[in-house]
């Protein structure tokens, strides 16, 4: 949207030279134009609203759900568990969603993945969460994506979803070694910066060198416990990605509504002038004709 | 498992006097969240009760590290101000690091006191209905896990 109201711009200056000759047509024309904007004006304005109550809910939600996601990294990272060398398989999951009009969310997401692609493009599988990631990504990759899903981004993320997430990739015949989550971690209401998560097989886990330390274990509960916390890593960055999208949103459209009003001022400037050159000219012709007499 | 406990427990009393630096050990790191709400966040506590499929048991500081699945039933948390806050979990994982981290990740937890006993029980007989109308492996195997959470939510109410 707002690249076709940068193409406008210069097309109305152009307008602006021409309707002096022409008069009533581009008259028209321009009205026509100022009453559309000042609609889009009005979704975006009404978008922004939408957005920054579902932000406020986003953002309360996100709070209580930043331990899970840090509680769950913790084990990784104190058992100082490794991705398996000599095993390349990898997988790669894009958490996005199913809407665009919100900057650069999904895009981010998706050239942090094309820059993986574009080194390893035969060991690497995709898992699309989102429809913005799958149609980004099908152009160039589509024979790499293993999976995809929608209706994300309607309605914000819940357990529930994740978990069928979680049981949909483990239950795909892909057997990767290691794997990546890559979202976008919410800073602040106008930061967001790009991340990734990292996702262990039970094969990575049970070589990982301080696994030992820890007492009882057997396959079993290390299996089910990396099924769990595969949920509740994707249930994390579910909210995060949730989260920078309703604040990324607000402020793209608090832009749009920027632009609008610019747009619209502009606008209302040459339709008086028009309007008064055509009064001039018509005045011009009558009192040219009388005198003509 | 207690063998060890107690003999850590020995070990680190009678190395209190000589090694004060040690004091994290008598220290857990204890957090508690799940996709509702969160209880604990790296906060101090003495001791921590869960239920998990290899058996129920108790986490003191300084637990030897481990993994474990919870299963449906009441984990009892000893604050150090002497209070018992029991609170009731569907499934989650527990984990307990080396440097006396404990993460309890749950999928739902509520307080047991706001668990309503009727209301339990007409859980556990619609789940009970539902395995015996189950026509496929699937659904008898969700059926029995509803069970399970329904027998667990109404032994943790009364």
């Amino acid at each position: 949207m707002f690249g076709r109201f940068g193409n406008l711009a210069p097309v109305l200056a152009q307008n602006g030279q021409q309707q002096q000759q022409r008069g009533m047509a581009t008259l028209k024309h321009i009205s026509m134009r100022l009453k559309s904007v000042k609609n889009i004006q009005k979704i975006t304005q009404s978008m922004k609203m939408v957005s920054a109550a579902k932000y406020a809910r986003a953002e309360r939600e996100l709070r209580a759900v930043r331990p899970i996601g840090d509680g769950t990294k913790q084990f990784y990272e104190k058992a100082e568990v490794t991705p398996i060398a000599d095993v390349p398989a990898k997988l790669v999951i894009a958490i996005t969603s199913d809407r665009g009009l919100c900057g650069a969310v999904h895009t981010s997401v998706a050239r942090h993945i094309r820059n993986e692609l574009a080194i390893d493009d035969q060991n690497t599988k995709v898992v699309c969460v989102g429809d913005k990631s799958r149609l980004i990504l099908q152009r160039l990759y589509g024979k790499n994506i293993i999976m995809a899903c929608n209706e994300i981004g309607r309605l914000p993320p819940t357990f529930i979803d994740a978990s069928k997430l979680a049981d949909a990739i483990l239950k795909s015949d892909y057997k990767f070694n290691s794997g990546e989550i890559v979202f976008n971690r919410f800073k602040s209401v106008v930061s967001y910066n790009t991340q990734t998560l990292p996702v262990f097989s039970l094969a990575s886990v049970t070589a990982a060198p301080k696994l030992s330390i820890y007492d009882s274990l057997d396959d079993e509960v290390v299996q089910s416990y990396l099924e769990f916390s595969l949920a509740s890593l994707l249930f994390y960055s579910m909210k995060e990605g949730a989260c920078s999208e309703q604040s990324s949103r607000m402020t793209a459209m608090d832009n749009a509504s920027k632009n609008a009003g610019e747009m619209i001022d502009k606008l209302t400037l040459t339709f008086n002038r028009t309007r008064q050159a055509v009064i001039t000219r018509e005045l011009i012709e009558i009192i040219s004709g009388a005198s003509a007499l | 498992m207690a063998a060890v406990r107690s003999l850590s427990k020995f070990f680190s009393l009678r190395s209190f006097s000589t090694t004060t630096k040690r004091a994290y050990a008598d220290q857990m790191s204890f957090t508690f969240a799940a996709g509702n709400q969160v209880y604990y966040e790296a906060k101090s506590v003495k001791q921590v009760d869960v239920p998990s499929f290899s058996g129920s048991f108790g986490i003191l500081p300084a637990h030897v590290p481990t993994l474990a699945v919870l299963k449906p039933g009441v984990v009892s948390v000893y604050e150090d101000s002497g209070n018992v806050n029991k609170i009731f979990v569907s499934s989650g994982t527990v984990t307990i690091n080396d440097d006396s981290s404990v993460q309890i990740l749950a999928e739902e937890a509520h307080p047991v006191a706001n668990i309503d006993v009727g209301t339990a029980r007409d859980i556990l007989s619609k789940a009970q209905s539902e395995l015996s109308s189950a026509t496929n492996d699937q659904a008898r195997a969700e059926a029995e896990i509803a069970i399970e959470v329904g027998e667990a939510l109404v032994k943790a109410a009364e």
